[in-house]
C-alpha cells in the first residue's frame, strides 16, 4: 500500500463546487464566451456551456481545469478564488480614490471653423461675449486645486482656445502657482485645430510643458470636406501645425483625433496611412457624438453603429497589417480596452468607467462659469438641455458640486453593475456608464441597452479584440504590445 | 558526479566527559582564536606546531592519521572526504557519537539551515523527506550558530521539512539573523500556509528586514491538482490566501513552481493565472525537479524529460515577462532548454550538490549552466548535449 493517495483523494467532494458570479453571452449558436467579474474570459462550446452551469465537471476532464483557473467555479468554503476575486476588483476601481483628475476650460465658444458636426456648437469669431474671462478662470482653478486628486491635468476647449490665447496663458501661470502651493502635479492640454498656431505660442507651451490635441479627420479633400473655413485650408493649416509642434515641442507633444463621418466610411485605410505620413504615434478612431451641430445637420444619422463596426474593423485590420511591417502604431481606443482585458490596472477614462466619470471623473467649467459634470453635458446645455449643469462658479465649490444630488442620482443610477442588461453582460468588467448618451439619445440615462448605439459599439469591439487574442498569432501579439504596464 | 560530503563520522579525542554537541568553527592555524569554538583547521605537522604557538587548545585535523604535534586539547580527525573544509566553516560534532555534520562553509554562496524535518505537506516529489521527530534542538543550534558566521556574509538560506511550523520560534530567529549577519540576504523556503494567519505574517513583517524571502511553492492554479502534488486537501487554499498576506503587508514572495509530469502540461496556463492574479509577487522560479527522495519513488509518475515541456516554458516566460513579472528558470542544463529562454537560466543547484557528466568537457557554455544535481539519481534527458557555438545571451 503506497504512502501516496491518488488525485481523486484531492478532487472536491460531491455537490462542494460551485459557480463564481458569472457572466456571458453568445457568440454564434456553437460559441458562448464567459467571464467571471473581474473579466476572465472562456470562450465555450455550447456543450461545454452546459456542462459548466450544470457543474458537470471532474478534475482530469480539462473543463474542470479550464474553469477554475478563470476562477468560473470554485469550491464551496474556499476562500482563495474569492480574495483573488475581491482585490483584483478592488485594483480595477483604483480610479475612484482619485477623484476628479480632469479638468476642462472652455475659454471660448468662438471658433474661425464651421464644421457642420461641431459637437460643442460653436460662435462666429467676432462675438467676443463667449469668452471667459480671467475672473471666471481663477474660480475654475480654485475648484480643479481642491479635488481630492494629487495629479490633475487642465484641459483647454473651445471652440478654437487660441482665439482666447491671453486667457490660456494667464490660466496655465496661475495654476502653476496654485498647485505648487497646493502640493499638486498638473499637467496641461490645449485641444485645438492648429490653425492659430504661431512661434509665440509654441514657445509658451515649450516653457509650461503643454500637450497639444488636435483634430485630423484624413486626407486633405475628407479633411476640408468635414472641417470647412474660410480659405478651406484646414487641413493644410492642421498638417503644418502638426509638423511644427513635432519639431519644435516633440513628437510625443501632439496627439491628434479624429471623427467619422459618412464620407469617411470606405476610407479608413487612406485615414490612417495619413496619421502615419504625418508622423503621429497612433490613431483614435472615434465615432460622431449625439450632440450639437451633428444632430441639428443630421450628420450624427449619416450611419448606424453596425456601418461604424465594419469601418473600425477594416481600419484595426489595417493598423495590424502596419503593425506587422515593423511600424508601432497602435489604435488608442483598442489600447484602452486591452488594458483593461489583459490588466487589472485601475483604468480611469472617463468616457468608459463605471461608475461614470461625470463630476467624479471630470469638470467642465464653461466660458460663462457654469459647471457641468462632463464635455458632453455642456454640449447638451447649448442644445438647452440643462440636466448636467451642477451649478455655477462662484457660488459652489468642488465638495458640493460632486456630493449634489442630481450628480450622485445619475451616478449612482447608471451603474453597468446594476443596470439591466450591463449587469448580466460578459463585457461588463470593460465597458462603461455613457449616463450623458443614453440621455441624449433615449431621454434617460440608463437606457434600454438593446436600443443603444454605444452599446451595440463597445459589444462588437470588444468582441472584435477578444475574439482576435483568442486566435493567438502574430495579431494577438500585436494587441498584447498595445498595453503598457 | 557525488555530491561533497556535509556530514559524516569522524574520530573525536579530548572532549570532556559528558559533552553533548559542540559546535567548531575552522580557523586557520596562523590566527588567533577568538571564540570558545575556534578550532584551528589542521593538514600537516607544521599547522599543528603553528596552532599550539597561537594558542589553540581545539584542533580539526583532515587525512588519514593525526598530524602529531604533542599537544593536548580537544581534537577531531575527518577524512579525506573533509577535504573542501575551509577556515571560517563551522561544524557541529556530537562528542558520545563522533558524528560530524557541516553547518556553514564560509565558500559558498548557498549556505542553507535546515529547521526542522517535520513537515505538513509530504510532496510527491520532496528531496528531502519528512520525518516526525521532535527536533526543536536544531532552532537552538542555529541561535548558537549564527554568531560564529562572518557578519559580512551575503546571503543565507533556511529551509526544511516546513520552516514555520512553529513560527514563533522561527521567526524571532530570523530577527537573530537580522542583527548578526546584517548584509545577508534571508532566504526562506516554506509552503506558506502558516502566513494564511494574521499574526504570523504581522510578526514576520515586524522584523522590517531588508532583504527577507519567502520562496512559496504553487505547482498550479487547480487547487485539486496542487493538493495532490501536495498531499495535503486545502493547501493550495491556503497558501493563495498566504501569499496574498504576505503582499499586503508589502513582504517579499517568490513562487516557486517544480515542473513534472503532474505540473508541467499546464505550465502556460498556471503561468497565465500567476501573470493575471499575483502580477505583485517579487520572483518566480520555474524550476527543475531533484530527482531524489520521494522523486525517485514517485518517478513513473513524475518524469517529464525537459525537452517535452520546452514549449510550454517558452510561452509561460513570455506571459510572466509581459506581465512585468520577474522570472527565472532553476535547476535545468542550458542545452535542455529552448534557445529564446536561456537568458532566463540561473545557476541554482548549491555548489555542494552540483556537477556535470564527462559528455559536458566539450561544451561552450558550462560556465554559466546551471549543472546537475549529484544527489539522488538524476535521470538525463535526451536533449544533453555540448553546446558547441558560444551562447550569446542578448538582454533579457
Amino acid at each position: 500500500m503506497s504512502r501516496f493517495q491518488t488525485i481523486d483523494a484531492y478532487a472536491p467532494l460531491d455537490g462542494q463546487l460551485a459557480l463564481m458570479p458569472i457572466r456571458f453571452e453568445r457568440l454564434s449558436p456553437e460559441r458562448v464566451i464567459v467571464a467571471n467579474t473581474v473579466g476572465d474570459i472562456l470562450v465555450l462550446t455550447q456543450v461545454e456551456f452546459e456542462r459548466l452551469i450544470a457543474l458537470d465537471l471532474r478534475p482530469g476532464d480539462g473543463l474542470y481545469e479550464r474553469a477554475t483557473e478563470r476562477l468560473l467555479v470554485a469550491r464551496e468554503g474556499a476562500r482563495a478564488p474569492l480574495q483573488l476575486l475581491a482585490l483584483r476588483l478592488r485594483s480595477r476601481m483604483a480610479f475612484l480614490r482619485d477623484a476628479t483628475a480632469l479638468h476642462i476650460l472652455v475659454v471660448t465658444l468662438r471658433c474661425e471653423h464651421s464644421c457642420p458636426y461641431c459637437q460643442v456648437s460653436r460662435r462666429n469669431t467676432g462675438a467676443e461675449r463667449y469668452d471667459m474671462s480671467e475672473e471666471t478662470a481663477l474660480l475654475a482653478l480654485e475648484v480643479a486645486m481642491s479635488s481630492p486628486a494629487k495629479a490633475i491635468k487642465l484641459e483647454f476647449q473651445g471652440g478654437e482656445p487660441l482665439l482666447n490665447f491671453p486667457l490660456i496663458a494667464f490660466a496655465v501661470e496661475a495654476a502653476t502657482r496654485m498647485a505648487e502651493v497646493k502640493g499638486k502635479a498638473v499637467e496641461f492640454v490645449i485641444a485645438t485645430n492648429l490653425a492659430l498656431l504661431d512661434d509665440k505660442i509654441l514657445t509658451f507651451c515649450q516653457n509650461h510643458h503643454i500637450h497639444l490635441s488636435t483634430s485630423l479627420d484624413g486626407p486633405a479633400d475628407l479633411h476640408n470636406r468635414n472641417r470647412p473655413r474660410p480659405g478651406g485650408n484646414s487641413h493644410a493649416l492642421a498638417a503644418a501645425g502638426i509638423q511644427r509642434v513635432q519639431e519644435f515641442l516633440g513628437r510625443d507633444r501632439i496627439g491628434a483625433l479624429m471623427t467619422t463621418t459618412d464620407a469617411s466610411l470606405d476610407r479608413v485605410e487612406e485615414i490612417i496611412e495619413e496619421y502615419v505620413r504625418l508622423g503621429l504615434d497612433g490613431i483614435f478612431l472615434r465615432p460622431l457624438s449625439p450632440y450639437g451641430f451633428a444632430m441639428k445637420t443630421r450628420w450624427y444619422d449619416g450611419y448606424d453603429s453596425d456601418r461604424w463596426l465594419t469601418f473600425y474593423e477594416r481600419g484595426l485590420r489595417h493598423i495590424l497589417d502596419l503593425n506587422h511591417r515593423g511600424i508601432r502604431f497602435p489604435e488608442f481606443y483598442a489600447s484602452l480596452l486591452l488594458q483593461r482585458i489583459l490588466t487589472d490596472q485601475p483604468i480611469g477614462y472617463v468616457d468608459l468607467r463605471s461608475p461614470a466619470g461625470i463630476g467624479i471623473g471630470a469638470l467642465v467649467y464653461n466660458y460663462d462659469g457654469k459647471v457641468f459634470a462632463s464635455d458632453e453635458g455642456r454640449m447638451l446645455a447649448e442644445m438647452g438641455d440643462q440636466t448636467f449643469e451642477l451649478g455655477t462658479l462662484g457660488k459652489t465649490d468642488y465638495a458640493s458640486l460632486v456630493t449634489s444630488e442630481r450628480l450622485i442620482d445619475l451616478v449612482g443610477g447608471t451603474l453597468s453593475q446594476t443596470s439591466p442588461e450591463c449587469r448580466s453582460c460578459a463585457y461588463e468588467a470593460h465597458c462603461g456608464a455613457d449616463p450623458v448618451y443614453h440621455h441624449a439619445t433615449q431621454g434617460d440615462a440608463v437606457g434600454i441597452k438593446p436600443l443603444s448605439g454605444f452599446c451595440s459599439r463597445q459589444k462588437g469591439i470588444l468582441r472584435i479584440l477578444i475574439e482576435t487574442l483568442e486566435r493567438g498569432g502574430r495579431d494577438a501579439a500585436v494587441l498584447r504590445s498595445w498595453v503598457s504596464r | 558526479m557525488t555530491p561533497l560530503a556535509l556530514h559524516g563520522t569522524g574520530r573525536a579525542t579530548g572532549f570532556s566527559e559528558g559533552s553533548g554537541r559542540t559546535l567548531l568553527r575552522l580557523r586557520d592555524p596562523a590566527d588567533t582564536p577568538s571564540h570558545a569554538a575556534d578550532a584551528a583547521l589542521i593538514r600537516s605537522t607544521d599547522h599543528a606546531v603553528m596552532a599550539l604557538l597561537q594558542g589553540f587548545d581545539t584542533f580539526v585535523a583532515i587525512g588519514d592519521s593525526e598530524p602529531g604535534s604533542g599537544a593536548n586539547g580537544r581534537r577531531v580527525l575527518l577524512d579525506n572526504r573533509f577535504s573542501h573544509l575551509t577556515p571560517g566553516d563551522i561544524l557541529a560534532l556530537d562528542v558520545p557519537t563522533n558524528r560530524v555534520r557541516v553547518l556553514w562553509r564560509s565558500e559558498s554562496n548557498h549556505n542553507s539551515f535546515l529547521v526542522t524535518e517535520r513537515c505538513d505537506h509530504f510532496c510527491l516529489m520532496c528531496s528531502q523527506p519528512p520525518r516526525n521527530v521532535d527536533d526543536g534542538w536544531i532552532i537552538d543550534e542555529i541561535y548558537e550558530c549564527l554568531p560564529l558566521i562572518d557578519p559580512s556574509t551575503k546571503s543565507v538560506g533556511f529551509t526544511g521539512g516546513e520552516t514555520l511550523l512553529a513560527p514563533d520560534r522561527f521567526i524571532p530567529l530570523l530577527g537573530a539573523v537580522g542583527r548578526l549577519l546584517p548584509h545577508a540576504g534571508v532566504h526562506v523556503l516554506t509552503n506558506g500556509r502558516a502566513f494564511s494567519r494574521a499574526a504570523v505574517v504581522r510578526n514576520w513583517a515586524a522584523l522590517q528586514h531588508p532583504d527577507l524571502w519567502a520562496g512559496i511553492p504553487i505547482y498550479s492554479a487547480v487547487d485539486t491538482i496542487h493538493d495532490y502534488v501536495v498531499q495535503s486537501r486545502g493547501a493550495f487554499d491556503e497558501t493563495v490566501l498566504g501569499v496574498l498576506r504576505m503582499k499586503d503587508a508589502g513582504q517579499r514572495v517568490e513562487i516557486r513552481v517544480v515542473l513534472h509530469a503532474l505540473t508541467a502540461p499546464r505550465l502556460v496556463e498556471t503561468c497565465t493565472w500567476l501573470a493575471r492574479n499575483m502580477p505583485f509577487v517579487d520572483h518566480v522560479a520555474l524550476m527543475g525537479m531533484e530527482d531524489t527522495g520521494f522523486a525517485l519513488a514517485n518517478h513513473a509518475a513524475l518524469w517529464m524529460d525537459p525537452l517535452d515541456y520546452g514549449p510550454a516554458l517558452t510561452d509561460g516566460i513570455a506571459v510572466l515577462s509581459e506581465a512585468g513579472i520577474r522570472t527565472s528558470i532553476y535547476n535545468l542544463p542550458l542545452c535542455v532548454l529552448p534557445e529564446g529562454v536561456r537568458p532566463w537560466a540561473v545557476r541554482s543547484i548549491s555548489d555542494w550538490k552540483n556537477d556535470r557528466p564527462d559528455v559536458c568537457s566539450s561544451c561552450s557554455a558550462a560556465g554559466r549552466c546551471a549543472g546537475f544535481f549529484t544527489t539522488g539519481k538524476t535521470k538525463f534527458s535526451r536533449g544533453i548535449q555540448p553546446i558547441a557555438e558560444p551562447v550569446t545571451f542578448l538582454g533579457r
